[in-house]
């Protein structure tokens, strides 16, 4: 669950961003479209609880973003955002179950071998365990990335830009394979894009909200 | 705990830099080992041979060179003194012990030297095998010497003149091996000892042509030296300067001699310092270097922990981690280094019948090798970790 009112955030001696109000009901999926620049990012740092909103109110999974500390932050994203970045990221120095190990590392929490198996096989990459991330291709990379963002079980997944530089094949894979998990996990799913082919994807999706961010003179 | 394997997996998935900077520290690490093992070996040394002995009298000379022959057979005698004038130097009132010294001969290498019992039970030093000496010509050979030369119970071997080699050998009147020391890591282990009058005996026969030419050698008779422990502390004012004043002979304190002799030779082990210290600042940057290249390289993976719910501490405490892995690694390195090092100068300077220098030791003093290993490693990992620390999760969002 997501909402938003009158949300802005201004960058210090920067420009103001203001964002138009969404309601995202749980399990939902939420587009956030505009070009590169716009704003995506921003709205994105704000969700998952990086920024604080410099006006208005926004609400994740509950959580009132503007309440949340800077260390209580840290322990809430954790659990309640998954994050699946555009570059991926996976760690190259770790195999894949390292990937996943670290994730829960992160979250601060301890190593619990049978909840990695259980994403891993999740998203089919179970096989890959114990490879390093350059032994994977692209798209066995993006499932074990997705894993990891699905590891703690989140309530949002956010997802930058899942589709750039895939084809078009993929980018339906890609994208149907994030809306799989999404329903799986029973997640809210907030995809940023300025690509047409995600919209066209999810046209038919029920409960779909879509946010159109642009930078607006006040 | 997790911390510190994850800190394992980073440091080791860059391997060349990692063995290198590794390679670096140890080396560092190793070169410090070893000068506080050696300087402390070397005082060992000293203080185990001096043990007791307040002063040395001999003939002129160097006071230094009475002592390095004299207390750690080492250098050669300034020369001998009357036996007439150590006689009556037993009879003073402020000399509680008297242990002469006589020698002239080596037997392959080893000095062989005349001296009393007394010699033996200064050190403590016990018998392996065999008695002391009763009479002239009989010997007990140092346990390194034992050990060297092969030589037994019962075998005979003849000396050599002079304390360089290539002398004479003093073939007509052979020495006998009554007896073996076990090892005391003292000067005694690389010795010959021998009966004072064994080396009369021994030059004697070689130079006198007949019995009256014997009875003028016996009567001027002459030890090389002889080494003195005074009854009461206050003798160390007095009883030098009525040697040296009221003599034809001097005498030297060994403590003031070798404080002397630590403070030239200290310079040589200042430079060497200096220079491990140079290694060790060349360590921390090529750390600081790498990790910062590492912050650097992986800021993105940092920027992603962040976003996977962890505080910047523990991004920070990841780097820092990764540089106490080098240190530790680096501790152990250098310190098995050192000590092999070591290992190696005890073995070169046995053969070369030198200052022993004992096995395996660790002196309180190397704790100062993780300490300094900790601190370089700190030191070279705070700014890299200050800046995982400020890594902006916004590096991640944003398209490049």
């Amino acid at each position: 669950m997501i909402s938003t009112r009158q949300l802005a955030y201004r960058y210090p001696g920067g420009p103001e961003l203001r964002f138009d109000d969404v309601d995202v009901a749980q399990g939902g999926v939420l587009l956030l479209r505009g070009a590169s620049g716009s704003g995506k990012s921003t709205w994105l740092a704000l969700a998952a609880g990086l920024l604080s909103p410099s006006e208005g109110n926004m609400t994740v999974a509950g959580q009132s973003i503007q309440a949340l500390g800077k260390a209580a932050g840290d322990a809430w994203r954790a659990r309640t955002i998954g994050f699946l970045p555009q570059r991926l990221h996976l760690s190259a120095a770790l195999t894949v179950h390292g990937n996943l190990a670290l994730a829960q590392w992160a979250a601060g929490q301890p190593l619990q071998e049978g909840r990695i198996a259980e994403a891993l096989a999740a998203l089919d990459v179970q096989a890959f365990a114990s490879r390093r991330p350059a032994q994977l291709s692209g798209g066995q990379a993006q499932r074990v990335a997705l894993a990891r963002a699905v590891l703690l079980k989140p309530s949002v997944i956010l997802a930058d830009e899942p589709t750039a530089s895939l084809d078009d094949e993929a980018a339906c894979a890609s994208l149907d394979l994030l809306r799989t998990t999404a329903q799986q996990q029973g997640a809210t799913l907030v995809i940023a894009t300025h690509d047409a082919r995600v919209s066209a994807f999810f046209k038919e999706e029920k409960g779909l909200q879509s946010l159109l961010i642009g930078r607006k003179q006040p | 705990m997790k911390t510190i394997a994850f800190a394992w997996r980073y440091l080791w998935s860059r391997p060349l830099a990692a063995a290198l900077n590794l390679l670096l520290l140890s080396l560092g690490l190793a070169s410090i080992t070893f000068l506080l093992l050696v300087s402390h070996q070397i005082n060992k040394a000293f203080e185990r041979d001096l043990a007791g002995i307040d002063v040395v009298v001999g003939a002129k000379g160097s006071p230094m060179q009475l002592i390095l022959s004299g207390v750690f057979q080492l250098d050669v005698p300034t020369g001998n003194i009357p036996l007439a004038a150590v006689k009556a130097l037993q009879t003073h009132p402020q000399v509680a012990r008297i242990i002469p010294i006589s020698m002239g001969d080596i037997f392959r290498g080893f000095r062989i030297v005349g001296t009393t019992p007394d010699y033996v039970s200064h050190y403590g030093a016990e018998l392996a095998q065999g008695v002391l000496w009763a009479a002239p010509m009989q010997a007990v050979l140092g346990a390194q010497v034992a050990g060297q030369t092969g030589l037994k119970l019962g075998d005979t071997f003849a000396g050599t003149h002079g304390l360089g080699g290539g002398g004479e050998v003093h073939g007509q009147i052979p020495y006998t091996v009554a007896g073996v020391l076990a090892p005391s890591g003292t000067v005694l282990d690389r010795l010959v000892l021998t009966a004072t009058e064994s080396v009369w005996q021994v030059h004697e026969t070689d130079t006198a042509l007949d019995d009256d030419d014997r009875k003028i050698l016996e009567e001027e008779r002459e030890v090389t030296l002889a080494l003195i422990q005074y009854r009461t502390p206050l003798a160390a004012v007095t009883f030098p300067r009525f040697i040296n004043s009221s003599t034809e002979m001097q005498a030297a304190a060994p403590a003031l001699e070798i404080t002397r002799l630590l403070s030239m030779v200290g310079v040589g082990i200042d430079v060497l310092r200096a220079l491990a210290g140079v290694l060790l600042l060349t360590a921390a940057l090529s750390v600081f270097i790498a990790l910062w290249g590492a912050v650097r390289e992986r800021r993105a993976d940092l920027a992603l922990l962040r976003m996977l719910g962890a505080p910047p501490r523990k991004i920070a405490a990841l780097l820092l981690c990764e540089a106490l892995w080098l240190a530790l690694l680096a501790t152990v390195l250098g310190v098995l280094a050192g000590q092999g090092l070591t290992a190696l100068i005890a073995w070169a300077l046995q053969l070369e019948k030198s200052v022993l220098i004992g096995a395996l030791s660790w002196p309180v003093e190397l704790i100062s090798v993780p300490v300094l290993a900790l601190g370089v490693a700190l030191a070279s990992a705070l700014l890299p970790a200050r800046e995982a620390y400020r890594v902006s999760v916004f590096e991640l969002l944003q398209p490049r």
